[in-house]
């Protein structure tokens, strides 16, 4: 096998070689702690940072979006109810549904009865009712079908005024109660998960690190409230208490700790017998200080974690008790009672419906990809 | 005697987000019949490479073949198709896994798993394979073994896991046994059972065994010869008087000499320094050269041809050229070798 | 594993009672009675109503007769639909929701489990990533909010499906699709992460050595696996079922227990939310004691440690 190119070895180089710097020990790039491998993973992640900015951006929406017109959160009026989304400039691009107009489609046996339908459906404003005959028919049942297009903001001689996602049943802004409405949904759900966050690390964290008996009652304890399933607590809490944000709050935090609660005490139970913590209580640590500089900073990520799924969570159980009408009650409003408006109003104005809907999907939709970030960026098995 | 498997020029890699990954870089060794050959190297050396690539389960579609081939019994596995290679896997060639914690199905009774084998390649049905397997779990040293093929794995000890992983792998008979670190996770007092099972096995089933580890102290016990991997390269190979008495390479040497032995507990180890080298950028010319006490200005530039010691023995250095300054392994080594030899001789 | 059962169902009556009480006792403490909002009866009247309710009697009495009541399956009576017995309705309205429960807890789990096996099977591939978007919406945007589009677009638009009610089959299609979405979007998520776990864990290495088919890989060692853990997540999916049925119910105007809930909240019907109340309760812990059980049964490793203890 050394044969083949015998000839063209350097024989000069058969010398022992020289070593300019000892080489093999060198660590290649630099060190990153856990937290900063961590940040770096999240900000990696085009999802989760996209998300971020989405969340930031409603939450100044819905701190400064009521104060962007002049409407208030319970101006009623009753001449410009259920008036359609009218936005400046984009009123000029018909497909985009903002410029105040409504419509659909209407049927009877020809088209005069059809067109008929549809002006007794709009007010009988015959000369802003724009007419398209979509089939003639044939004179038998409902065979004729147009399409109507209703100016309802020249009707009524409001074409100087911009209700830019119209106004509800009562002639309320939109606009102004979209943004009131999520801010109301969003301190719910960020009160709700920190006193959840709060109560269960506490719990969890004590009955982990105590362990043994005490450990052991409060165990107990969690486990005959798990099993009361928590839809029954907050229905039952709801109907006892007056409705409004603080129940809504106290009867989400008392079922939500329960979850984060457990996680902890897993977590520190682990934790507290691994060596590193042995070796700081060997080296005469005070509990406090075991606590704060050995658990905490470790179980940080999971509680986090937890946190972020905790608050899509509260969101989505404040809109279904608005829904079936045991949340929050008008005049407020949030996104779960303008939802449920919304429904009663579908088949005619269905923007009423669209915007509270979309923006609290985009909501549970950002939380949620934040929160899988989170939880890959703290997986230490995606660091690399 | 014949050659039954010859791998020549073995190149793979794995692409990854990094960049290719050259985890073997040119690998050459043949194995006869019934024959057992040791791999030996530290981890990252590509030996558990070499033996997945063997059986065809290298992880797709990051593990790349990007040259070389798989001679068995002159049939280039290489180019098998994977419908090919399931009839080959566990029937002619079968491998033993390193952690028998997580190498059996934890949801699937024993008997089950060891008669999956016997059902696919040997068409027997089921009452034969169950029969067969109980016959193969009292091969594998299990007592109560009809008892046992209706156990789940967690009702087993780490050893006892072991040997029906053993089981599963003998079930077809095969020609060819990979045990990829059997013993790497068991208890010292089971290893020498596992290995002593091992040997006996081979010894009345005659299959060829290709044993990967990096404990030399096993491979003296088991193999007929040894070959040493370095940064996905073979870089010595021998019988193992040779490797053990005659070792040629430097690196072969650290590893002699970072092996403790009960006599040398007043000396010090001879350690290897440094790490082994990054293998998405493998060092140009001799991969060792950077952690060898004895490199050549040579090694910076070009890769050592494979050099011939005997007809069994052959090493990748330039210390074996004939104008090389003429070195002697270092003293504390040298002295290991003769233990050897003398343990040798008192057996 | 017989002592365990037994000892389950003791844990589960326990609850149930606990669940029971505390739920007698807050409608005790409601503000106002159930016969405020009907101001046309006269003193009289409403004396003799709640005589005949026996909202008279005091309390402790009142809450031993609706616990012996309750160990009869006797709820009481509703006070806004002419005396009916709570179980009589709840039981009349217990076929729609059942239908819808199981139909998109069945379709929605089967669904997500072939969706997360394909995406766990061709990781990183289309599939997997079309698999990973419905999961991720599937699970973030809200059931009433998918039913809104399904309703506005399907039935109102198209006219393919009818709005609302409970007729044939056709009536439960949207329903069921709003419904399912939740459980097809967990079960997905979940599997695929399970899956890809179990598929790179070293067993399956081992089955391949013995040379068995991909297929074979993936079914009979992976998948089942795979699919034990997704049992712990049905208690999530059923409590999703029943706020879902709630919300689905009234959006499409089914007469189920979920839209019979809401409708007594409106109505202070307080034996009936009562009873709808327990209901749920009692669904949920039986499910959970079932999951339990069957965990068991189904997880060699548990079922033997179940046994010895």
């Amino acid at each position: 096998m050394a044969t083949n190119d015998q000839n063209k070895i350097p024989k000069e180089l058969l010398v022992p070689l020289v070593r300019k710097e000892d080489t093999s020990e060198k660590i290649s790039g630099p060190s990153r702690t856990f937290m900063q491998d961590a940040r770096r993973a999240f900000f990696k992640n085009k999802l989760a940072v996209i998300s971020v900015f989405l969340v930031v951006i409603i939450i100044l929406m819905s701190i400064f979006g009521p104060q962007m017109n002049e409407y208030g959160t319970d101006d009623q009026d009753l001449t410009r109810a259920k008036m359609p989304p009218h936005v400046p400039v984009l009123e000029k691009i018909s497909w985009l549904g903002l410029d105040g107009t409504l419509s659909g489609k209407y049927r009877g046996n020809d088209v005069e009865a059809a067109t008929a339908n549809a002006i007794a459906r709009y007010d009988n404003k015959e000369e802003f009712i724009d007419i398209k005959v979509v089939d003639e028919g044939d004179g038998s049942r409902n065979s004729a079908v147009v399409d109507a297009t209703y100016h309802i903001y020249d009707a009524k001689d409001m074409s100087d005024q911009y209700f830019w996602l119209g106004t509800d049943t009562l002639g309320r802004d939109q606009w102004t109660r979209l943004w009131e409405g999520t801010r109301v949904s969003l301190i719910i759900a960020f009160v709700a998960a920190v006193i959840g966050l709060v109560v269960g690390v506490a719990y969890g964290g004590i009955a982990g690190f105590y362990g043994g008996k005490v450990d052991n009652v409060m165990m107990r304890i969690i486990e005959i409230l798990v099993g009361i399933p928590n839809l029954v607590v907050v229905l039952l809490m709801m109907l006892v208490l007056q409705p409004g944000i603080t129940s809504i709050v106290v009867a989400l935090s008392i079922t939500g700790w329960t979850g984060m609660a457990r996680i902890v005490r897993g977590e520190v139970l682990k934790l507290k017998n691994q060596e590193f913590v042995l070796a700081a209580r060997t080296l005469g640590q005070s509990n406090g200080k075991v606590i704060m500089k050995h658990l905490l900073p470790n179980i940080s990520g999971i509680i986090i974690i937890n946190t972020m799924f905790t608050i899509p969570d509260a969101i989505f159980f404040e809109a279904f008790l608005s829904f079936i009408g045991l949340g929050i009650v008008p005049p407020d409003a949030s996104l779960g009672s303008l939802i449920n408006a919304g429904f009663d109003n579908l088949r005619l104005y269905p923007y009423l419906l669209v915007y509270p809907a979309v923006l609290i999907s985009l909501i549970m939709i950002a939380f949620n990809l934040i929160g899988d970030g989170l939880r890959d960026a703290f997986d230490p098995k995606m660091h690399k | 005697m014949s050659k039954l498997l010859e791998v020549k020029d073995l190149k793979v890699s794995f692409n990854t987000y990094n960049g290719e990954v050259q985890a073997v870089r040119g690998v050459n060794f043949d194995l006869n019949k019934g024959e057992t050959l040791a791999i030996v190297g530290e981890s990252g050396s590509g030996k558990s490479v070499t033996s997945t690539t063997l059986m065809g389960l290298l992880p797709k579609p990051q593990g790349i073949i990007k040259s070389g081939q798989i001679l068995f019994e002159g049939e280039d596995l290489v180019k098998k198709s994977v419908k090919e290679m399931q009839k080959i896997r566990g029937n002619d060639i079968a491998m033993v896994f390193q952690d028998p914690m997580s190498s059996l199905n934890p949801t699937m009774k024993v008997g089950n798993q060891i008669m999956e084998g016997l059902i696919k390649h040997q068409n027997m049905n089921r009452a034969d394979a169950k029969k067969k397997a109980t016959e193969l779990l009292e091969l594998v040293g299990i007592p109560q073994p009809d008892v046992r093929m209706n156990q789940y794995p967690h009702q087993f000890s780490g050893g006892m896991r072991q040997r029906v992983v053993i089981a599963i792998a003998l079930a077809c008979n095969p020609k060819l046994l990979i045990a990829d670190e059997p013993t790497t996770a068991l208890d010292v007092t089971i290893q020498a059972q596992i290995l002593e099972l091992m040997k006996k096995i081979q010894k009345e089933t005659n299959s060829a065994l290709i044993f990967i580890t990096h404990d030399l102290g096993v491979v003296a016990n088991v193999a007929d010869r040894v070959a040493v991997m370095y940064a996905g390269k073979v870089v010595e190979v021998g019988t193992v008087d040779d490797i053990f008495y005659n070792p040629k390479h430097p690196y072969t040497w650290g590893l002699l000499g970072s092996m403790p032995t009960l006599d040398s507990a007043e000396e010090e180890l001879y350690a290897i320094p440094g790490s082994p080298p990054d293998m998405l950028n493998p060092p140009k010319g001799d991969a060792f050269a950077p952690r060898n006490k004895f490199a050549l200005e040579i090694d910076t530039v070009m890769e050592p041809p494979m050099f011939k010691v005997s007809d069994t023995h052959y090493a990748a250095t330039w210390l074996l050229h004939e104008d090389a300054p003429k070195i002697e392994p270092p003293e504390s080594v040298k002295r290991r070798m003769q233990g050897f030899s003398k343990m040798e001789g008192e057996q | 594993m017989f002592r365990y059962i037994l000892q389950r169902l003791f844990y589960m009556l326990i609850t149930l009672f606990i669940i029971a009480t505390v739920t007698f006792f807050m409608m005790k403490m409601l503000p106002g009675s159930p016969l405020s909002a009907e101001d046309k009866l006269s003193e009289e009247q409403k004396a003799i109503v709640l005589e005949k309710y026996g909202l008279n009697d005091p309390v402790p009495v009142q809450y031993l007769r609706y616990m012996g009541g309750l160990v009869k399956g006797d709820l009481g009576v509703s006070f806004a639909f002419d005396n009916t017995p709570v179980t009589k309705i709840l039981m009349d309205r217990m076929g729609p929701s059942l239908q819808l429960g199981f139909q998109s807890l069945l379709i929605g789990s089967f669904i997500g489990i072939i969706l997360g096996l394909i995406a766990a099977v061709f990781r990183n591939g289309a599939i997997d990533y079309t698999s990973t978007i419905i999961a991720v919406l599937g699970s973030s945007i809200p059931n009433f909010v998918f039913a809104g589009i399904l309703q506005y677009v399907f039935a109102v638009r198209l006219e393919w499906f009818p709005v609302a009610l409970w007729g044939g089959f056709e009536y439960s299609i949207l329903p069921t699709i709003a419904l399912m979405i939740f459980p097809m979007a967990t079960a997905a998520r979940f599997i695929r992460t399970e899956m890809v776990d179990v598929l790179n864990s070293n067993f399956i290495l081992t089955a391949r050595a013995k040379g068995i088919s991909e297929v074979g890989v993936v079914f009979k060692h992976g998948l089942r696996n795979g699919l034990i853990p997704l049992i712990t997540v049905i208690g999530p999916m059923a409590v999703s079922m029943m706020t879902g049925s709630m919300v689905i119910e009234q959006i499409f105007a089914i007469p189920g227990i979920g839209e019979q809930f809401v409708t007594s909240v409106t109505l202070n019907d307080y034996p009936t939310i009562m009873g709808t109340t327990l209901l749920f309760a009692f669904l949920f812990v039986v499910i959970i004691l079932i999951i339990d059980l069957l965990y068991g049964l189904i997880d060699p490793r548990i079922r033997v440690s179940g046994g010895n203890s």
